[in-house]
């Protein structure tokens, strides 16, 4: 059994409330931080926690803080980022909706650390009845006074705000999530700033994910160095892991970082093997951004090695044979599962959601899409595989924000790994009857 | 307050307005349009319509042009009518996987349209979405605020029926 | 003052001035292009990605590479920069791509724009162009539409720079088009119908790198190359009053800012930029209602600075040759017919 920090009470009836929340030990965390601890002492042990950002990035926590400007009299604002809209990724939304006052406690413990007086929590618009559970969750809070002015007689006043979006995976980036805050078209911004600097109203501003701001808890229940001693290297703690696609229990799993890959997709304790005693094809391990592995680099790296569920472990060779922990979005596929239909899903879904603002992933994730679906139509040409593989390296690197990279490192991975699948759609489509071109409910019939 | 178009929200709707505008400091009340402009299609009929744009740009002092920027960017406003129960199925990888082709499938058959359509009463309008955080409960579809998970054919019908009898009229919020 | 290179050429600059404008004040070659970036106009740049450049170093004190390439006119200089444009084969290539990109949607419809040969993507195309297009879909289109009785918006041929965005944000008091929708469905667009109406709106021709945005008194009366420019002014109690006037003969075809060599409307003597107000724009198109002052010095090294037409229609062949030859399949007339004074088109 690994051990479990964020959901150990997931399954506890009631633990949405107040009340059994506290019953299980919740806000003591908070109380100790607010009442015997000082922001520097507790930014401290989150850098001794070696916490690394859950949103995907990985980008160490403790640092991120230390960037934050404090410039006398300009407010400082804690957003998080529960904007959640990576696919294969639904991790927060488990968080918020079954513990939604371990996210408020992690929110009131990090605002003490770094100054902040007003805090928001973007959520996708989607997620709306999770909005509602969080205010209500925020209600309680206050009425308890755990929020608002003069928290637990210390003195300290935070107010939370509960801010919904309206659609747009874009918003998840960081300074784009800023915009649509501010009521903007969301745009990502171009850096430099960084929000630490001017983020949301032009004030000093921390963007942190959910699951990152939750793990705020833990860390400074156990101590940062406690907290250091779980997990492997420099991945430390544990992780919440999104586990879909055709596997016998998908669901979110907190898993210790170090676990082999092989025990979380085959073990009973998480994914439980694949569908229908089947073989597994690939993974993409990270969200749909990170690069897709075939079973055999997923499982062991390319020296041999087993693969682990680690930022570094999954990282290593690079691209050529490695990929990346990412969001935790992590989607398994069946060996019948055709890898240029899957690829399609993924660059509709970026051209779908690119903002527009530059040119190179503005017109090019459209094109990668026209490209692929004339693929699966039967009638692509060797060139198009060529062609795909050109267009996303024009994308890489030249853009404002992430999204464009994000939508170049699928197509690149697909088309590295499996070329000749890619080839067989258009050379020989008889050799690939067998592969789920539209995948259908019940696989195994 | 004075208006210059002929629509105006409920009065209980203005004070939510109101009340929402306080979240954020002082003059930043732009802050506030995408709550608004969710209320403003929940009370006027499921869409955006210029008009109630309009309405929205003059309760919060906005330009109408900000209000149009905003509520075309962002997919779950309607800029066109819908039918009084929208029905999004994901399409993305993990419920591709899991068989939402088959879903989006059978829900043309059954409502008798394509994917974007509204049915001919106005009572459903079907659309393909992308990925909404429910991969390990797929394939799923979203109906107003309402998450429909771990769907197979059977119960895809039973809800669709559900909604025809009762009328559904779907809203986020 | 902070020292740097570029392309090998030590340059020194005020501090915070970007890597473009240290570029231009080398001028030559070793500029960038710039589609989106508007020195005059804030906010204005690193939506195109055409003026990306490679640093090779980041500064003296922290010597390494940024891996990325950087927007240009985005990025400030830092003190022992190494800066490379033309002399790094792997960034000229990278632009290659953007331009590539940039140009996939649009239609190519050089032989019919007005903003032909003072088109800044025709140029672009022309010297960053590959050889031909190799996207074989179709392109989005829309309907050319009125802004009000002054103002065209071909919206197949925007580039989404946003500089007419700004301009409206900036320099008018009352901002009613914008960009409506997202990715490559985005457009410039007032969403429902409304005239542009405001002093300054007709500013947006000006800045408008293509010919998205043209000027409506102006359309089909004559191509640029047939005009001769002239500077010239009048008092105007809403502008500076000094403008370009594009004559033929006798007759002022088309009143503009005056613009620098980097298609900017120039300065005023007190540092303010001279933009024009609508009256002078459109209504004074009289020869009586200015005072001209001579010809104006064209030193862009656009096709008009060229100024006569062989050269013209060579680079137009050109650039159509690289861009694919035939604008999406359509049969374009790229004969002495389309280039005829007299043969200037109907709508
Ligand atoms: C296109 C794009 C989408 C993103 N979506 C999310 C998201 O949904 N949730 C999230 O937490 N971070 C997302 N991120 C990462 C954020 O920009 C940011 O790095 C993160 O919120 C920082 O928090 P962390 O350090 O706690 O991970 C996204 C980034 C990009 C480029
Ligand atoms: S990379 Fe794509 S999503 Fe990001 S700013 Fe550019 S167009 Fe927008
Ligand atoms: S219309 Fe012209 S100025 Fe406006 S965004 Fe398009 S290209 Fe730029
Ligand atoms: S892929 Fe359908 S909900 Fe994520
Ligand atoms: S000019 Fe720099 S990005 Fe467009």
């Amino acid at each position: 059994m690994s051990r479990k920090l964020l959901l150990k009470n997931d399954h506890v009836p009631g633990i949405a409330t107040l009340k059994t929340y506290k019953e299980n030990g919740g806000y003591t965390t908070m109380e100790k931080a607010l009442k015997t601890m000082s922001p520097d002492a507790l930014l401290e042990e989150v850098k001794t926690s070696g916490l690394r950002g859950r949103g995907g990035a990985g980008f160490p926590t403790g640092m991120k803080w230390s960037f934050l400007a404090k410039p006398e009299g300009v407010p400082r604002y804690l957003v998080v980022n529960a904007d959640e809209s990576e696919p294969g990724t639904f991790k927060d939304r488990y968080l918020m909706e079954r513990i939604p006052h371990l996210l408020i406690e992690g929110m009131v413990i990090s605002s003490f650390t770094l100054g902040a007086n007003s805090a928001y929590i973007y959520i996708r618009g989607e997620y709306f009845y999770v909005s509602r559970i969080l205010e209500q969750a925020i209600d309680e809070a206050y009425a308890a006074g755990l929020l608002g002015k003069n928290i637990l007689g210390t003195g300290y006043d935070l107010d939370i705000y509960v801010q919904v979006g309206a659609g747009a995976y874009i918003c998840g980036e960081e300074t784009a999530l800023l915009e649509s805050l501010e009521g903007k078209r969301g745009n990502p911004r171009i850096k430099p700033p960084f929000p630490a600097i001017a983020g949301l109203y032009g004030c000093p501003t921390v963007v942190n994910n959910v699951e990152t701001i939750a793990a705020l808890v833990p860390i400074i229940e156990l101590g940062g160095a406690e907290y250091a001693k779980i997990g492997i290297g420099r991945s430390t703690g544990t992780k919440l892991i999104s586990a879909s696609g055709h596997i016998n229990k998908p669901g979110v799993y907190e898993i210790e970082l170090g676990l082999p890959v092989e025990e979380f997709i085959y073990s009973e304790e998480y994914c439980g093997g694949i569908k229908g005693g089947r073989k597994m094809k690939a993974v993409v391990a990270g969200g749909s951004s990170v690069p897709i592995l075939p079973t055999e680099l997923i499982l062991k790296t390319a020296a041999g090695e087993p693969r682990l569920m680690s930022y570094e472990s999954l990282g290593e060779g690079g691209f050529v044979s490695g990929t990346m922990l990412g969001s935790g979005g992590f989607i398994v596929m069946d060996e019948d599962t055709s890898i240029v239909k899957n690829l399609y899903t993924f660059s509709r879904f970026y051209h779908h959601e690119s903002c527009g603002q530059c040119s190179p992933c503005r017109e090019g994730t459209g094109w990668m899409e026209k490209i692929l679906h004339k693929i699966l139509e039967g009638k692509g040409t060797l060139k198009d595989i060529d062609l795909l593989w050109d267009i996303q390296s024009k994308i890489e690197g030249k853009t404002i924000c992430p999204l464009g990279e994000a939508a170049a490192w699928p197509v690149a991975a697909a088309i590295r790994h499996f070329r000749p699948e890619f080839e067989a759609y258009v050379t020989n489509p008889e050799s690939i009857k067998d592969v789920k071109h539209y995948y259908r409910l019940n696989p195994t019939v | 307050m004075a208006q210059t178009t002929d629509i105006s929200f409920k009065p209980e709707t203005f004070e939510l307005i109101q009340k929402i505008t306080k979240r954020y400091p002082e003059g930043k009340h732009k802050s506030a349009l995408i709550p608004v402009l969710h209320i403003a299609q929940a009370e006027f009929g499921g869409w955006l319509s210029p008009q109630t744009m309009d309405l929205v740009a003059e309760v919060l002092r906005l330009k109408p042009i900000e209000v149009y920027e905003v509520a075309s960017f962002y997919s779950m406003f309607n800029l066109q009518p819908v039918g009084k129960c929208l029905i999004e199925v994901c399409r993305t990888s993990s419920c591709w996987l899991c068989g939402a082709e088959d879903i989006i499938d059978h829900l043309e058959h059954k409502l008798n349209i394509k994917v974007g359509e509204t049915t001919s009463d106005g009572m459903f309008t079907l659309k393909a979405v992308e990925c909404l955080g429910s991969c390990g409960t797929a394939p799923m579809m979203q109906v107003g605020a309402d998450y429909h998970e771990n769907l197979s054919i059977e119960k895809v019908d039973n809800l669709v029926d559900g909604f025809k009898q009762e009328n559904k009229q779907s809203r986020y919020c | 003052m902070v020292k740097l290179t570029i392309d090998d050429i030590p340059v020194e600059v005020p501090k915070g001035t970007t890597i473009l404008q240290a570029a231009r004040l080398i001028g030559g070659d070793v500029t960038p292009p710039a589609m989106c970036y508007y020195s005059k106009l804030k906010t204005s740049g690193g939506y195109c990605r055409t003026c990306i450049v490679k640093v090779e170093q980041g500064s003296e004190k922290d010597p390494r590479p940024i891996p990325k390439p950087v927007a240009s006119c985005r990025t400030e200089v830092a003190e022992g920069m190494v800066v490379r444009n033309i002399t790094s084969p792997e960034n000229l290539e990278a632009r290659a791509g953007v331009v590539e990109l940039l140009l996939v949607n649009h239609p190519l419809d050089c032989p019919v724009c007005d903003q032909a040969g003072e088109c800044h993507l025709q140029d672009l195309a022309y010297e960053n162009g590959k050889e031909e297009t190799r996207f074989e879909f179709e392109r989005r289109e829309f309907d050319p539409i009125d802004i009000g009785d002054k103002i065209k918006l071909h919206m197949n041929r925007c580039i989404m720079c946003f500089r007419c965005v700004k301009v409206a944000d900036q320099i008018t008091d009352g901002r009613c088009h914008g960009v409506i929708n997202r990715g490559d469905a985005a457009e410039i667009s007032t969403y429902i119908e409304k005239a542009i109406d405001n002093d300054f709106s007709g500013n947006v021709i000006d800045v408008c790198p293509v010919g998205a945005l043209t000027d409506r008194t102006f359309r089909f009366k004559s191509r640029v190359w047939y005009t001769k420019p002239v500077d010239a002014h009048r008092d105007c109690d809403k502008c500076c009053g000094k403008v370009r006037l594009w004559n033929q003969g006798e007759e002022v075809l088309r009143v503009t800012a005056r613009k620098d060599q980097w298609g900017e409307v120039m300065d005023n003597e007190d540092g303010s930029t001279a933009w024009i107000c609508n009256e002078c724009r459109f209504d004074k198109k009289h020869i009586n209602d200015w005072t001209v002052e001579g010809p104006s010095e064209i030193n862009r090294h656009s096709v008009i600075s060229a100024n006569h037409y062989d050269t013209l229609r060579n680079i137009k062949l050109d650039t159509l040759r690289m861009l694919g030859g035939k604008p999406h399949g359509e049969k374009v007339d790229l004969g002495i017919g389309a280039l005829d004074p007299n043969n200037q088109h109907k709508q």
